[in-house]
């Protein structure tokens, strides 16, 4: 891993890395929205409300793995030393907090139709704008650190401490029986019928791939920023 | 329920939020780092001439 502490050599990887997951996460996006809306047969039950599936599971996912991101970054950089996490944890937090934002608007947007209302304080949906919030208090804790040590080693902490609410997320379905659903998609496999649930996958791995490019983006602008920082500090000082 | 609520406006709905964000998420981020590059790009040259 200390292979990539060199900004340098990590831009070289990043720079062709960006590109084909944006282009690769695009079509599969694409595929996935197609089947979704047009190719898969409507739920017995629900109607046609099912196809918002397709994107809140993809976007519930990513909002969860951006902070699994933040939590593993910051763990690098607490433990580590790694030079690039503290980058890496604040490149995951605005493209995770935009996830979580679209999972509770999209499940907002199919309760209301599905369960009669826009909105429950069920355990599931409660975390997980619990999540959407730590995003906040994440990203405006990183921004105030800058590039001070101090400050960035406290964001470090805070993201491995916001990590205990991705289990409380998980398994808020078996802890409180309230409104939301159980598990339908496990390891072992899937609850959803075939011949509905196969754009699934497609959109989490087409999103995912998104997600990767975004944060390979950020990481870049965030060391463009940090080079021309430096460089006019050079400046100023000679 | 389906037959009381129309689905199709809250289908539509969720996938114009849903990508609309993803599309916006990404091109404010092209758009950031097409910025910071072409900044760092001008004061390595200016450094270097």
């Amino acid at each position: 891993m200390h292979r990539f502490a060199n900004p340098a050599r990590f831009v070289r990887l990043a720079r062709p890395l960006t590109a084909w997951f944006g282009a690769f996460g695009i079509v599969l996006v694409a595929i996935a929205a197609v089947g979704g809306l047009a190719l898969t047969p409507p739920d017995y039950l629900q109607g046609d409300t099912v196809r918002i599936m397709y994107i809140h599971i993809p976007s519930a996912w990513l909002g969860m793995a951006g902070w699994g991101g933040i939590a593993a970054a910051s763990f690098a950089q607490l433990v580590w030393r790694h030079p690039l996490a503290h980058v890496a944890a604040r490149a995951c937090a605005v493209p995770g907090a935009v996830y979580a934002a679209i999972c509770l608007i999209t499940g907002s947007i199919w309760g209301r139709p599905t369960w009669g209302t826009w909105w429950e304080w069920d355990g599931r949906l409660t975390s997980m704008l619990v999540l959407f919030f730590l995003y906040l208090a994440y990203i405006a804790l990183a921004q105030a650190a800058g590039r001070e040590e101090g400050g960035q080693r406290i964001a470090a902490i805070f993201g491995l401490v916001g990590a205990i609410n991705l289990p409380i997320i998980h398994f808020s379905v078996l802890w409180w029986r309230t409104l939301h659903q159980g598990e339908s998609i496990g390891l072992t496999g899937s609850t959803i019928d075939s011949r509905m649930a196969w754009p699934i996958p497609i959109a989490v791995i087409g999103f995912s791939l998104i997600f990767l490019s975004v944060v390979l983006m950020r990481m870049r602008t965030l060391l463009a920023e940090a080079k021309v920082e430096a460089r006019m500090r050079r400046m100023t000082a000679s | 329920m389906s037959a009381v609520l129309n689905a199709w406006p809250f289908v539509i709905a969720a996938y114009g939020i849903a990508l609309g964000a993803t599309a916006a998420l990404f091109g404010l981020s092209l758009v950031a780092l097409r910025r910071a590059e072409t900044r760092a790009d001008a004061l390595d040259r200016k450094g270097k001439s």
